[in-house]
């Protein structure tokens, strides 16, 4: 393909583009995410493949392996336009009946659609299915109409039309001061408004600038990053080049985990792509504006996603960060001016110029405006990427969109922010989504991670959890941090083997708040949050912790045994032959029993206890019922 | 055990006679940029599985960085190895989301059938089992990668099975 030397070459392009799809014919698009590939998507595509070679349907029927359409609970997903029936959990065997059926006849297969579990409606579009119907998919909703190795699918939906109105309509200073009106806050945790970091950026003094891409995705529990650079790499390189253009950087670094291997390929294609059509290389668009990006593949730490550590990184150090006296956007990479956005920021550039920051300040609240993407995953119906405006309820999130608590179990806490952020209780369960509000509760935006949690989730092993994360991700460079967070470690370790005092839980609200005052990053800074925010709103488990020794969701194991209820054990010998450490003892017709002395309270035998005799129970804070004797084992069964 | 170190002294002669060209190329694709010491490591790391000594050693050289600076970056980076991991990667997640789904669980599971711990290679050098925190599966917890094909949903049960799959 030709370097395209004007925005008008481009729109040329666009137009032949436009004109050789026919917007009748039928795609089937396969959603080819991490998600649907775990889940087996690889099979069902060839699946496709070779049903239509062996009906010679390929010129009529075109088929398209997309990023990640969202709802990864459900997957694979298959998704077939024009009509956009979406079929769920599809598996190779269907495959000839959506060709013969669907394709050929127009006939919907029902088996394959959503059901919906309050009316059991069955729901044949996408965007009917409440999962998606309650969403607002400004960012994400391209994912599952593009191919992403495809340029061409990207340009035939306006892409790169933002960067052509920019480079020959707009001033570098224009642009910054249409991303100051949009009033963009940063998504990758700060929420630092975008606008202002690029004028300090580029007022800051030098010849050579940076402009980055934070996809250090390391939030446990959260992965819009990864699906956006692997479903739609264009959207962030385009808002990347303008902010390039914006800031005067000649140079763009992405830094992905190179735990995201597939992210890695696709931005590589596309870089390749767009460098060939003259959208990134020497005078972009005949304008005059140079621009490269180069890959950076992070190599695996958590602390290297903070602003200097993750710079410190890209010269080829240890990513350890520094202190911030002089900002990084006025000495970030090799001392030079470096602007450093998350993925999802980027990808909200282009449409911010294309529409305006008066509609993108119509969507949200007062201080945050747009929408905001979440991994909703956890103990909840729906898991999957959620793209949502600001301001919405976190009941609206889990319930309308998550489809609530499943089993029916009890709804508990919603941990938002990763391990910066904090646990919301139920209570505060209607508090809108929102930069500030989310800070108010003692917990954070974050990157978008929010993990549901429901009744069996006990909070002081949460808390547990999270400061054990801190505690190895830790670069160990300031004390309240190395040393603060171990010692917490250890008190909750005490905690919920069983060895806590009161006095443990007062020393914890005490050191949280000198580590929050005194690390030297982000990190150490809000690492405390986790703890803090479960003793405020879950004091009563800490509690029931130490003075009385019991695990209220019975998962520390120390607090926690299993009894076998002889008057409810029908000898069925599921457990036994489950159990990892042969502790349980019986046979047929011999009331099963297990010994507490063996036992590692691994909790199999709970799990696989068929619910219609639930013989096995969980005990905590209370002595274990001593076995029947031996005699009475004997299982009378009833006539 | 004694198999499992003869199989890394024999890796490692062969590093020195076969390979140090290898490690050369790796190097000569980044040559004229700067700050690619991470990226030129894991690119061994890819090749080898591990970061052996004589390639450290030949990096340093030609980048004319000290050897102990070589030995900060590769000890600091999780996905870098001063050990020969075994041929299959064993990923369990222990990402938030898997752990309330019980990931713990699974994670014991494996250390069971497979004897070894987190961190540990079995000794024929088959497995490599490591705990992770998060690989972006979340909708699918708890999720065990290995080779970098992902098994969703897993239950203790499955474990045994997943396994048996790899040779």
């Amino acid at each position: 393909m030709a370097r395209l030397k004007s925005p008008s070459e481009l729109d040329t392009l666009r137009k032949d583009i436009l004109a050789k799809k026919d917007p009748n014919k039928p795609c089937i698009t396969l959603c080819a995410g991490t998600g649907c590939q775990a889940s087996g998507c690889e099979n069902v595509g060839l699946a496709f493949e070779e049903e239509l070679g062996k009906q010679g349907l390929e010129t009529r029927i075109d088929l398209k392996k997309t990023g990640c359409h969202g709802f990864c609970e459900k997957g694979p997903l298959v998704v077939i336009y024009p009509e956009e029936i979406c079929y769920l959990q599809v598996q190779p065997s269907d495959v000839p009946e959506i060709i013969s059926q669907t394709i050929l006849e127009d006939k919907v297969i029902d088996r394959l659609l959503y059901v919906d579990p309050m009316t059991a409606e069955r729901i044949a579009l996408e965007s009917e299915i409440p999962f998606y119907w309650n969403q607002t998919r400004l960012i994400l909703g391209n994912n599952s109409r593009i191919d992403p190795t495809n340029i061409e699918d990207y340009i035939a939906l306006d892409g790169y039309s933002a960067l052509a109105k920019v480079l020959s309509e707009m001033t570098p200073e224009g642009v910054i001061e249409e991303v100051k009106t949009a009033n963009l806050r940063g998504r990758g945790g700060g929420g630092f408004p975008a606008g202002r970091k690029w004028e300090e950026c580029c007022n800051a003094p030098g010849d050579i600038r940076y402009v980055i891409v934070n996809a250090d995705e390391g939030d446990p529990g959260a992965y819009m990053d990864r699906s956006l650079l692997e479903g739609n790499p264009h959207s962030v390189l385009e808002g990347l080049i303008i902010g390039a253009y914006a800031i005067g950087a000649q140079l763009g670094y992405i830094y992905v985990r190179q735990e995201y291997p597939l992210a890695v390929e696709n931005v590589k294609i596309a870089i390749k792509q767009a460098e060939e059509l003259g959208l990134l290389g020497p005078s972009i668009l005949g304008s005059g504006f140079a621009f490269g990006i180069k890959i950076h593949r992070g190599a695996g730490a958590f602390v290297s996603g903070e602003s200097s550590a993750l710079m410190t990184a890209l010269e080829g150090k240890v990513g350890e960060p520094r202190p911030k006296h002089i900002h990084t956007v006025v000495k970030g990479v090799w001392d030079r001016p470096s602007n450093l956005n998350n993925v999802e920021t980027w990808a909200n550039v282009p449409m911010i110029i294309n529409k305006g920051a008066d509609w993108f300040t119509s969507i949200g609240t007062e201080g945050s405006k747009g929408t905001k993407i979440f991994s909703l995953v956890g103990k909840v119906n729906n898991t999957g990427l959620v793209e949502v405006p600001m301001g919405i309820t976190l009941r609206d999130i889990i319930y309308n969109i998550g489809g609530g608590i499943p089993e029916g179990k009890k709804f508990k806490a919603v941990q938002t922010g990763g391990p910066s952020g904090g646990c919301i209780p139920e209570e505060l369960i209607d508090t809108p989504v929102d930069f500030d509000e989310l800070t108010k509760l003692g917990s954070m935006m974050g990157s978008g991670g929010m993990i549901v949690m429901d009744e069996d989730t006990c909070m002081v092993d949460i808390a547990k959890y999270f400061t054990d994360f801190l505690c190895d991700e830790s670069c160990g460079k300031c004390l309240p941090c190395r040393e603060g967070l171990r010692r917490m470690r250890e008190i909750l370790e005490d905690i919920t083997e069983g060895w806590g005092t009161e006095e443990d839980i007062k020393l914890l609200e005490e050191m949280a708040p000198v580590i929050k005052e005194n690390a030297l990053c982000a990190l150490g800074q809000t690492a405390p949050n986790p703890v803090m925010t479960t003793l405020r709103y879950f004091r009563d488990e800490y509690e029931a912790h130490v003075k009385e020794k019991r695990c209220p969701a019975y998962v520390c194991a120390a607090l926690t045994s299993y009894y076998i209820d002889p008057e409810k054990c029908k000898a069925c010998m599921i457990c036994l032959r489950n159990c990892p450490v042969d502790a349980i003892s019986g046979g047929k017709n011999q009331i099963h029993v297990i010994d507490q002395d063996k036992c590692t309270k691994c909790g199999t035998c709970f799990d696989v206890c068929p619910p219609k005799f639930a013989a096995v129970t969980r005990i905590s804070g209370e002595p274990v019922p001593a076995p029947p004797a031996e005699t009475e084992r004997e299982l009378v069964r009833a006539k | 055990m004694k198999m499992g170190e003869d199989l890394v002294e024999l890796r490692r002669n062969e590093m020195v006679t076969q390979e140090v060209d290898r490690v050369d190329q790796i190097i000569d694709h980044y040559a004229t940029e700067d700050g690619t010491l991470i990226q030129i490591l894991l690119d061994v790391q890819r090749e080898y599985n591990w970061l052996p000594k004589e390639a450290l050693m030949r990096i340093s050289e030609r980048l004319e960085m000290p050897v102990t600076h070589m030995y900060r970056v590769a000890s600091f980076y999780k996905a870098m190895s001063l050990t020969p991991i075994g041929r299959h990667l064993i990923s369990v997640c222990l990402g938030t989301a898997c752990h309330v789904r019980g990931g713990p669980k699974i994670l014991g599971k494996v250390e069971q059938v497979l004897s070894i711990k987190d961190g540990e290679t079995t000794p024929d050098q088959k497995f490599t089992l490591q705990r992770v925190n998060c690989l972006g599966c979340c909708a699918l917890g708890p999720v065990m990668v290995v080779d970098g094909e992902a098994h969703g949903k897993l239950g203790v049960a499955n474990v045994a099975e997943v396994l048996n799959k790899y040779n």
